[in-house]
Protein backbone atom coordinates (compact mmCIF):
# COMPACT_ATOMS: atom_id res chain seq x y z
CA UNK A 1 0.00 0.00 0.00
CA UNK A 2 1.62 2.97 1.07
CA UNK A 3 5.31 2.92 -0.04
CA UNK A 4 8.62 4.43 1.89
CA UNK A 5 9.10 6.25 -0.66
CA UNK A 6 6.33 8.69 -0.69
CA UNK A 7 7.11 11.88 -0.30
CA UNK A 8 6.05 13.96 2.93
CA UNK A 9 2.66 15.31 2.63
CA UNK A 10 3.67 18.20 5.05
CA UNK A 11 6.96 19.20 6.23
CA UNK A 12 7.75 21.30 8.95
CA UNK A 13 11.13 23.47 9.58
CA UNK A 14 12.32 25.20 12.61
CA UNK A 15 8.93 26.70 13.69
CA UNK A 16 9.15 29.40 16.23
CA UNK A 17 6.54 31.59 17.43
CA UNK A 18 7.24 34.12 19.88
CA UNK A 19 4.44 36.45 21.99
CA UNK A 20 6.72 38.93 22.49
CA UNK A 21 9.10 37.93 25.82
CA UNK A 22 6.81 34.72 26.11
CA UNK A 23 7.50 31.52 24.25
CA UNK A 24 4.34 30.25 22.24
CA UNK A 25 7.12 27.17 20.56
CA UNK A 26 10.23 27.08 19.40
CA UNK A 27 12.41 25.47 16.25
CA UNK A 28 9.63 22.74 15.62
CA UNK A 29 10.68 20.41 12.72
CA UNK A 30 9.00 17.60 11.76
CA UNK A 31 7.38 15.51 8.41
CA UNK A 32 3.81 14.37 7.87
CA UNK A 33 3.10 11.42 5.79
CA UNK A 34 0.00 10.56 3.55
CA UNK A 35 -1.75 8.41 5.89
CA UNK A 36 0.16 9.22 9.49
CA UNK A 37 -1.40 10.61 12.27
CA UNK A 38 0.27 12.17 14.41
CA UNK A 39 -0.19 13.37 17.65
CA UNK A 40 0.81 16.46 19.73
CA UNK A 41 1.12 16.10 23.69
CA UNK A 42 1.19 18.28 26.37
CA UNK A 43 -0.13 20.13 29.20
CA UNK A 44 -1.66 23.53 28.90
CA UNK A 45 0.61 26.44 27.89
CA UNK A 46 3.31 23.51 26.81
CA UNK A 47 2.64 25.72 22.80
CA UNK A 48 0.62 22.80 21.20
CA UNK A 49 -1.97 25.02 20.25
CA UNK A 50 0.14 27.59 19.48
CA UNK A 51 1.80 25.11 17.13
CA UNK A 52 -1.23 23.88 15.76
CA UNK A 53 -2.34 27.54 14.62
CA UNK A 54 0.80 28.43 12.99
CA UNK A 55 0.58 24.89 10.82
CA UNK A 56 -2.98 25.42 9.81
CA UNK A 57 -2.41 29.49 8.56
CA UNK A 58 -4.18 30.87 11.31
CA UNK A 59 -0.93 32.42 13.09
CA UNK A 60 2.02 33.92 11.50
CA UNK A 61 5.02 32.13 13.20
CA UNK A 62 8.29 34.64 13.36
CA UNK A 63 10.51 31.84 11.63
CA UNK A 64 10.56 28.94 10.16
CA UNK A 65 8.88 26.88 6.90
CA UNK A 66 5.59 24.78 6.38
CA UNK A 67 5.90 23.13 3.17
CA UNK A 68 2.56 21.82 2.18
CA UNK A 69 3.01 19.10 -1.05
CA UNK A 70 6.33 21.53 -1.31
CA UNK A 71 4.27 24.31 -1.38
CA UNK A 72 5.56 26.99 1.20
CA UNK A 73 2.44 27.84 2.86
CA UNK A 74 3.37 30.92 4.56
CA UNK A 75 4.89 32.90 1.74
CA UNK A 76 1.65 31.52 -0.46
CA UNK A 77 -1.12 34.92 -0.76
CA UNK A 78 -4.21 34.96 1.05
CA UNK A 79 -6.50 34.18 -1.50
CA UNK A 80 -4.26 30.77 -2.18
CA UNK A 81 -4.58 29.72 1.79
CA UNK A 82 -7.99 30.32 1.93
CA UNK A 83 -8.42 27.87 -0.74
CA UNK A 84 -6.22 25.36 0.34
CA UNK A 85 -8.28 25.64 3.93
CA UNK A 86 -11.55 25.25 1.92
CA UNK A 87 -10.31 22.41 0.19
CA UNK A 88 -7.42 20.31 0.99
CA UNK A 89 -7.57 21.06 4.55
CA UNK A 90 -9.64 21.11 7.76
CA UNK A 91 -9.96 22.70 10.89
CA UNK A 92 -11.74 20.44 13.51
CA UNK A 93 -11.95 22.59 16.59
CA UNK A 94 -12.68 21.45 20.00
CA UNK A 95 -15.78 23.87 20.31
CA UNK A 96 -18.38 22.68 18.28
CA UNK A 97 -19.66 26.11 18.09
CA UNK A 98 -16.20 27.81 16.84
CA UNK A 99 -16.38 25.28 13.49
CA UNK A 100 -20.14 25.12 13.46
CA UNK A 101 -22.73 27.90 12.03
CA UNK A 102 -25.07 27.87 15.00
CA UNK A 103 -28.17 29.55 12.94
CA UNK A 104 -27.71 27.21 10.04
CA UNK A 105 -29.34 23.77 9.64
CA UNK A 106 -27.55 20.52 10.18
CA UNK A 107 -27.73 19.92 6.16
CA UNK A 108 -26.97 23.69 5.36
CA UNK A 109 -23.72 23.22 7.54
CA UNK A 110 -22.68 20.49 5.84
CA UNK A 111 -23.39 22.11 2.07
CA UNK A 112 -21.99 24.98 2.79
CA UNK A 113 -18.43 23.86 2.86
CA UNK A 114 -19.26 22.25 -0.11
CA UNK A 115 -20.63 25.10 -2.06
CA UNK A 116 -17.64 27.01 -1.03
CA UNK A 117 -15.64 24.80 -3.44
CA UNK A 118 -18.13 25.37 -5.99
CA UNK A 119 -20.85 22.49 -6.09
CA UNK A 120 -24.03 24.33 -7.18
CA UNK A 121 -27.05 21.72 -7.18
CA UNK A 122 -29.24 21.73 -4.75
CA UNK A 123 -30.28 17.85 -4.83
CA UNK A 124 -26.48 17.14 -4.95
CA UNK A 125 -25.36 19.04 -1.73
CA UNK A 126 -28.89 17.61 -0.20
CA UNK A 127 -27.89 13.92 -0.99
CA UNK A 128 -24.09 14.71 0.25
CA UNK A 129 -25.19 16.14 3.33
CA UNK A 130 -27.40 13.76 3.91
CA UNK A 131 -24.91 10.76 3.20
CA UNK A 132 -22.14 12.43 5.21
CA UNK A 133 -24.67 12.97 8.04
CA UNK A 134 -25.10 9.39 8.33
CA UNK A 135 -21.31 8.08 8.34
CA UNK A 136 -21.34 10.47 11.68
CA UNK A 137 -24.56 8.86 12.83
CA UNK A 138 -26.41 11.74 12.87
CA UNK A 139 -30.54 10.32 12.09
CA UNK A 140 -31.25 11.72 8.47
CA UNK A 141 -34.23 13.22 10.07
CA UNK A 142 -32.25 15.97 11.81
CA UNK A 143 -31.03 17.45 8.56
CA UNK A 144 -33.22 20.55 8.88
CA UNK A 145 -32.65 20.94 12.74
CA UNK A 146 -30.13 23.63 13.95
CA UNK A 147 -26.77 22.46 15.59
CA UNK A 148 -28.14 24.46 18.89
CA UNK A 149 -30.93 21.44 19.19
CA UNK A 150 -28.06 18.60 19.10
CA UNK A 151 -26.23 17.16 21.99
CA UNK A 152 -22.39 18.26 22.37
CA UNK A 153 -21.73 14.62 20.69
CA UNK A 154 -23.88 15.17 17.95
CA UNK A 155 -22.31 18.50 17.71
CA UNK A 156 -18.84 17.52 17.33
CA UNK A 157 -19.51 14.81 14.64
CA UNK A 158 -21.64 17.08 12.51
CA UNK A 159 -18.45 19.56 12.62
CA UNK A 160 -16.31 16.53 11.42
CA UNK A 161 -18.58 15.72 8.69
CA UNK A 162 -18.74 19.89 7.47
CA UNK A 163 -14.82 19.04 7.66
CA UNK A 164 -14.53 16.01 5.47
CA UNK A 165 -17.31 16.12 2.97
CA UNK A 166 -14.78 18.02 0.79
CA UNK A 167 -12.75 14.89 1.41
CA UNK A 168 -9.68 16.74 2.44
CA UNK A 169 -5.84 15.54 2.73
CA UNK A 170 -4.88 16.64 5.85
CA UNK A 171 -7.13 17.58 9.05
CA UNK A 172 -5.76 20.16 12.18
CA UNK A 173 -7.44 18.70 15.23
CA UNK A 174 -7.86 20.47 18.51
CA UNK A 175 -8.83 18.17 21.21
CA UNK A 176 -11.58 16.93 19.22
CA UNK A 177 -12.98 15.00 22.30
CA UNK A 178 -12.00 17.36 24.76
CA UNK A 179 -15.49 18.05 26.73
CA UNK A 180 -17.27 14.83 26.09
CA UNK A 181 -18.57 12.33 28.11
CA UNK A 182 -16.51 9.37 28.21
CA UNK A 183 -18.95 7.36 26.25
CA UNK A 184 -19.61 9.59 23.61
CA UNK A 185 -15.63 9.79 23.12
CA UNK A 186 -14.97 6.00 22.74
CA UNK A 187 -17.89 6.45 19.77
CA UNK A 188 -16.05 9.87 18.40
CA UNK A 189 -12.56 7.95 18.45
CA UNK A 190 -14.06 4.96 16.81
CA UNK A 191 -15.10 6.96 13.86
CA UNK A 192 -12.34 8.97 13.52
CA UNK A 193 -10.18 5.75 13.14
CA UNK A 194 -12.48 4.81 10.22
CA UNK A 195 -12.29 7.97 8.69
CA UNK A 196 -8.51 8.33 8.98
CA UNK A 197 -8.07 4.95 7.32
CA UNK A 198 -10.94 5.09 5.07
CA UNK A 199 -10.05 8.16 3.63
CA UNK A 200 -6.32 7.55 3.78
CA UNK A 201 -6.28 11.01 5.59
CA UNK A 202 -3.53 12.61 7.64
CA UNK A 203 -3.72 14.28 10.68
CA UNK A 204 -2.27 16.68 13.30
CA UNK A 205 -3.96 15.76 16.52
CA UNK A 206 -3.48 18.12 19.88
CA UNK A 207 -4.44 16.08 22.60
CA UNK A 208 -3.64 16.52 26.33
CA UNK A 209 -5.16 13.22 26.88
CA UNK A 210 -2.92 9.80 26.38
CA UNK A 211 -5.80 7.43 25.91
CA UNK A 212 -6.87 9.38 23.14
CA UNK A 213 -3.40 9.54 21.96
CA UNK A 214 -2.73 5.96 22.28
CA UNK A 215 -5.79 5.02 20.18
CA UNK A 216 -5.48 7.82 17.44
CA UNK A 217 -2.15 8.57 16.77
CA UNK A 218 0.54 6.61 14.93
CA UNK A 219 3.20 8.70 16.37
CA UNK A 220 3.63 11.15 18.95
CA UNK A 221 5.73 14.59 19.85
CA UNK A 222 5.75 15.97 23.62
CA UNK A 223 5.88 19.52 24.40
CA UNK A 224 7.04 21.39 27.31
CA UNK A 225 7.40 25.03 27.16
CA UNK A 226 7.53 25.30 23.83
CA UNK A 227 9.83 22.98 23.05
CA UNK A 228 9.33 19.61 21.57
CA UNK A 229 11.08 17.21 23.95
CA UNK A 230 10.19 13.63 22.97
CA UNK A 231 8.97 12.11 19.66
CA UNK A 232 8.72 8.77 18.33
CA UNK A 233 6.33 5.60 17.80
CA UNK A 234 3.00 5.97 20.00
CA UNK A 235 3.39 3.09 21.83
CA UNK A 236 7.21 3.45 22.61
CA UNK A 237 7.06 7.23 23.92
CA UNK A 238 4.22 6.10 26.35
CA UNK A 239 5.66 2.74 27.19
CA UNK A 240 9.44 3.48 27.36
CA UNK A 241 9.58 7.58 27.89
CA UNK A 242 12.85 8.64 27.27
CA UNK A 243 12.52 12.59 28.90
CA UNK A 244 11.95 14.10 32.54
CA UNK A 245 8.93 15.27 31.71
CA UNK A 246 7.51 12.51 29.62
CA UNK A 247 8.13 9.78 32.43
CA UNK A 248 6.14 12.25 34.93
CA UNK A 249 3.26 12.70 32.43
CA UNK A 250 2.34 9.12 31.73
CA UNK A 251 3.21 8.62 35.57
CA UNK A 252 0.55 11.14 36.53
CA UNK A 253 -2.35 9.24 34.24
CA UNK A 254 -4.54 7.65 36.82
CA UNK A 255 -5.36 3.98 35.79
CA UNK A 256 -8.51 2.63 35.35
CA UNK B 1 14.59 -13.63 9.87
CA UNK B 2 15.04 -11.87 13.88
CA UNK B 3 18.98 -11.66 14.55
CA UNK B 4 19.78 -9.82 17.63
CA UNK B 5 23.42 -8.63 18.43
CA UNK B 6 24.94 -7.59 21.42
CA UNK B 7 21.37 -5.82 22.88
CA UNK B 8 21.54 -3.92 26.07
CA UNK B 9 19.07 -1.87 27.87
CA UNK B 10 18.46 -0.06 30.89
CA UNK B 11 15.72 2.32 32.08
CA UNK B 12 16.59 5.44 33.99
CA UNK B 13 13.84 7.05 36.16
CA UNK B 14 14.55 10.47 36.33
CA UNK B 15 11.71 11.14 38.71
CA UNK B 16 13.22 8.69 41.06
CA UNK B 17 16.31 10.23 41.61
CA UNK B 18 17.40 9.21 38.23
CA UNK B 19 18.11 6.03 39.23
CA UNK B 20 19.79 4.11 36.36
CA UNK B 21 18.46 0.17 35.87
CA UNK B 22 20.61 -2.05 33.73
CA UNK B 23 18.01 -4.90 33.00
CA UNK B 24 19.74 -6.66 29.61
CA UNK B 25 23.28 -6.93 28.41
CA UNK B 26 24.79 -8.01 25.74
CA UNK B 27 21.52 -9.96 24.33
CA UNK B 28 22.11 -12.51 21.10
CA UNK B 29 19.61 -14.34 19.27
CA UNK B 30 19.15 -15.62 15.33
CA UNK B 31 15.65 -17.46 14.69
CA UNK B 32 15.07 -18.46 11.36
CA UNK B 33 12.31 -19.18 9.08
CA UNK B 34 10.24 -21.80 9.82
CA UNK B 35 11.38 -21.95 13.39
CA UNK B 36 10.26 -21.39 16.70
CA UNK B 37 12.30 -19.93 19.45
CA UNK B 38 10.88 -20.22 23.42
CA UNK B 39 12.38 -17.47 25.49
CA UNK B 40 12.38 -18.87 29.35
CA UNK B 41 14.08 -17.39 32.55
CA UNK B 42 12.40 -16.93 35.93
CA UNK B 43 10.02 -13.87 36.06
CA UNK B 44 12.02 -10.67 35.71
CA UNK B 45 14.40 -11.96 34.31
CA UNK B 46 13.38 -10.02 30.85
CA UNK B 47 11.72 -12.34 28.11
CA UNK B 48 9.19 -9.70 27.86
CA UNK B 49 11.74 -6.64 27.94
CA UNK B 50 13.38 -8.41 24.54
CA UNK B 51 9.70 -9.27 23.30
CA UNK B 52 9.00 -5.58 23.63
CA UNK B 53 12.30 -4.00 22.24
CA UNK B 54 11.94 -6.50 18.96
CA UNK B 55 8.44 -5.23 18.74
CA UNK B 56 9.85 -1.89 19.07
CA UNK B 57 7.74 -0.89 21.81
CA UNK B 58 11.09 -0.73 24.26
CA UNK B 59 14.00 1.60 22.53
CA UNK B 60 17.16 -0.13 22.86
CA UNK B 61 20.22 1.06 24.28
CA UNK B 62 22.97 -0.10 22.17
CA UNK B 63 23.04 -3.64 19.83
CA UNK B 64 21.01 -4.18 16.64
CA UNK B 65 17.85 -6.24 16.09
CA UNK B 66 17.19 -7.02 12.50
CA UNK B 67 13.73 -8.39 11.73
CA UNK B 68 13.70 -8.49 7.76
CA UNK B 69 15.66 -6.02 6.47
CA UNK B 70 14.87 -3.61 8.68
CA UNK B 71 17.62 -2.62 12.36
CA UNK B 72 14.70 -1.74 14.80
CA UNK B 73 17.43 -0.53 16.99
CA UNK B 74 18.12 2.51 14.37
CA UNK B 75 14.70 2.20 12.87
CA UNK B 76 12.43 5.53 12.33
CA UNK B 77 8.68 5.24 13.72
CA UNK B 78 7.53 4.90 10.04
CA UNK B 79 9.46 2.38 9.47
CA UNK B 80 8.30 0.43 12.51
CA UNK B 81 4.60 0.99 11.36
CA UNK B 82 5.55 -0.32 8.16
CA UNK B 83 7.39 -3.55 9.53
CA UNK B 84 4.36 -3.82 11.59
CA UNK B 85 2.12 -3.92 9.30
CA UNK B 86 3.63 -6.05 6.30
CA UNK B 87 6.33 -8.00 8.06
CA UNK B 88 5.77 -8.66 11.97
CA UNK B 89 2.95 -9.84 14.19
CA UNK B 90 2.51 -9.58 17.74
CA UNK B 91 -0.38 -11.55 20.16
CA UNK B 92 0.20 -9.30 23.25
CA UNK B 93 -1.07 -10.96 26.57
CA UNK B 94 -3.73 -8.23 26.70
CA UNK B 95 -6.14 -6.71 24.18
CA UNK B 96 -5.92 -3.19 23.80
CA UNK B 97 -8.71 -1.83 21.69
CA UNK B 98 -10.67 1.49 20.57
CA UNK B 99 -14.26 0.77 22.54
CA UNK B 100 -17.39 -0.21 20.72
CA UNK B 101 -15.48 -1.39 17.68
CA UNK B 102 -17.18 -4.91 16.79
CA UNK B 103 -14.78 -8.19 17.63
CA UNK B 104 -15.27 -9.09 13.50
CA UNK B 105 -13.58 -5.34 12.62
CA UNK B 106 -10.89 -6.05 15.63
CA UNK B 107 -9.91 -8.99 13.88
CA UNK B 108 -9.89 -8.16 10.28
CA UNK B 109 -8.47 -4.90 10.63
CA UNK B 110 -4.69 -5.91 9.86
CA UNK B 111 -5.98 -7.24 6.72
CA UNK B 112 -7.91 -3.90 6.09
CA UNK B 113 -4.52 -1.67 6.63
CA UNK B 114 -3.42 -4.22 4.13
CA UNK B 115 -5.69 -2.80 2.01
CA UNK B 116 -7.54 -6.37 1.90
CA UNK B 117 -10.85 -5.69 0.19
CA UNK B 118 -13.45 -5.83 3.26
CA UNK B 119 -15.01 -9.11 1.96
CA UNK B 120 -11.80 -10.96 2.05
CA UNK B 121 -10.40 -9.93 5.64
CA UNK B 122 -14.31 -10.27 6.91
CA UNK B 123 -14.38 -13.94 5.68
CA UNK B 124 -10.53 -14.67 7.06
CA UNK B 125 -11.71 -12.70 10.46
CA UNK B 126 -15.14 -15.55 10.38
CA UNK B 127 -12.98 -18.42 9.67
CA UNK B 128 -10.37 -18.12 12.67
CA UNK B 129 -13.32 -16.59 14.77
CA UNK B 130 -15.06 -19.76 13.99
CA UNK B 131 -12.03 -22.10 14.69
CA UNK B 132 -11.23 -19.90 18.21
CA UNK B 133 -14.63 -21.14 18.84
CA UNK B 134 -15.87 -17.68 19.52
CA UNK B 135 -19.81 -17.93 19.67
CA UNK B 136 -20.96 -16.07 16.60
CA UNK B 137 -23.60 -14.04 18.47
CA UNK B 138 -20.29 -12.27 19.94
CA UNK B 139 -18.86 -11.23 16.28
CA UNK B 140 -21.02 -7.85 16.36
CA UNK B 141 -20.24 -7.41 20.04
CA UNK B 142 -17.25 -4.97 20.94
CA UNK B 143 -14.54 -7.84 23.10
CA UNK B 144 -13.67 -5.47 25.90
CA UNK B 145 -16.46 -6.67 27.69
CA UNK B 146 -15.64 -10.37 26.78
CA UNK B 147 -13.84 -12.61 29.42
CA UNK B 148 -10.12 -12.95 29.87
CA UNK B 149 -10.01 -16.25 28.13
CA UNK B 150 -12.26 -14.81 25.06
CA UNK B 151 -10.14 -11.62 24.70
CA UNK B 152 -7.32 -13.57 24.24
CA UNK B 153 -8.52 -15.57 21.30
CA UNK B 154 -9.61 -12.78 19.73
CA UNK B 155 -6.04 -11.30 20.29
CA UNK B 156 -5.09 -14.27 18.65
CA UNK B 157 -7.65 -14.62 15.90
CA UNK B 158 -6.47 -10.76 14.94
CA UNK B 159 -2.82 -11.31 15.45
CA UNK B 160 -2.81 -14.84 12.92
CA UNK B 161 -5.42 -13.03 10.76
CA UNK B 162 -2.40 -11.64 8.34
CA UNK B 163 0.44 -14.14 7.54
CA UNK B 164 3.67 -12.00 9.04
CA UNK B 165 6.95 -13.72 8.26
CA UNK B 166 8.10 -12.99 11.81
CA UNK B 167 5.48 -13.29 14.88
CA UNK B 168 6.29 -12.84 18.64
CA UNK B 169 3.77 -14.46 20.78
CA UNK B 170 3.38 -13.43 24.13
CA UNK B 171 1.81 -16.53 26.41
CA UNK B 172 -0.84 -17.35 23.58
CA UNK B 173 -1.93 -20.42 25.49
CA UNK B 174 -2.26 -19.00 29.08
CA UNK B 175 -6.02 -18.79 29.73
CA UNK B 176 -7.29 -20.92 27.70
CA UNK B 177 -8.88 -24.27 28.16
CA UNK B 178 -7.55 -27.44 26.57
CA UNK B 179 -9.47 -27.66 22.57
CA UNK B 180 -8.74 -23.79 22.28
CA UNK B 181 -5.18 -24.55 23.49
CA UNK B 182 -4.97 -27.41 20.68
CA UNK B 183 -6.31 -24.66 18.32
CA UNK B 184 -4.13 -21.89 19.05
CA UNK B 185 -0.69 -24.84 18.75
CA UNK B 186 -1.96 -26.11 14.92
CA UNK B 187 -2.38 -22.03 14.06
CA UNK B 188 1.26 -21.57 15.70
CA UNK B 189 2.28 -25.09 13.61
CA UNK B 190 0.77 -24.19 10.52
CA UNK B 191 2.50 -20.79 10.95
CA UNK B 192 5.80 -22.61 10.99
CA UNK B 193 5.14 -24.51 8.34
CA UNK B 194 4.50 -21.44 5.85
CA UNK B 195 7.75 -20.28 7.23
CA UNK B 196 7.13 -17.62 9.58
CA UNK B 197 10.31 -17.17 12.00
CA UNK B 198 8.68 -17.17 15.84
CA UNK B 199 9.60 -15.84 19.08
CA UNK B 200 7.89 -17.20 21.98
CA UNK B 201 7.29 -17.14 25.65
CA UNK B 202 4.90 -19.99 26.91
CA UNK B 203 5.01 -20.56 30.85
CA UNK B 204 3.06 -23.75 29.80
CA UNK B 205 5.61 -26.29 29.23
CA UNK B 206 3.88 -28.94 27.56
CA UNK B 207 3.09 -26.64 24.94
CA UNK B 208 6.53 -25.54 24.47
CA UNK B 209 8.09 -28.92 24.05
CA UNK B 210 5.35 -29.37 21.73
CA UNK B 211 5.92 -26.51 19.42
CA UNK B 212 9.64 -24.74 20.25
CA UNK B 213 12.21 -26.29 18.62
CA UNK B 214 14.57 -24.30 20.47
CA UNK B 215 14.57 -22.49 23.69
CA UNK B 216 16.77 -19.04 25.00
CA UNK B 217 17.43 -18.53 28.59
CA UNK B 218 17.25 -15.06 28.77
CA UNK B 219 18.57 -14.86 32.47
CA UNK B 220 22.19 -14.92 30.15
CA UNK B 221 21.53 -11.72 29.34
CA UNK B 222 20.75 -10.23 32.74
CA UNK B 223 23.28 -7.58 33.95
CA UNK B 224 25.16 -8.95 36.95
CA UNK B 225 24.54 -6.53 40.04
CA UNK B 226 28.23 -4.27 40.61
CA UNK B 227 30.83 -6.50 42.61
CA UNK B 228 29.20 -9.68 41.79
CA UNK B 229 30.80 -12.13 40.02
CA UNK B 230 29.30 -13.67 36.82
Amino acid sequence: MKDLRDTPLLVVEDLSKRYGARIGCVDVSFDLWPGEVLGIVGESGSGKSTLLSCLAGQLAPDTGRVLYQGHDTLEMGEPQRRTLARTDWAFVHQNPRDGLRMGVSAGGNVGERLMAVGARNYGAIREAATDWLGRVEIDATRIDDRPRQFSGGMQQRLQIARNLVTAPKLVFMDEPTGGLDVSVQARLLDLLRGLVRDMGLSVILVTHDLAVARLLADRLMVMQGGHVIEQGLTDQVLDDPQAPYTQLLVSSVLQV
Amino acid sequence: MIEIKNLCKSFTLHNQGSAVIPVMTGAHLRVAPGECVALTGASGAGKSTLMRMIWGNYLAASGVIRVGDLNVAQASAREIIALRRDTLGYVSQFLRVVPRVPTLRVVAEPLLALGTPEAQAEARAMDLLERLNIPQRLWQLSPTTFSGGEQQRVNIARGFAHPYPALLLDEPTASLDGANRAVVLDLIAAAKARGAAIVGIFHDEAARAQICDREVDVTAFTPMPAGVAP
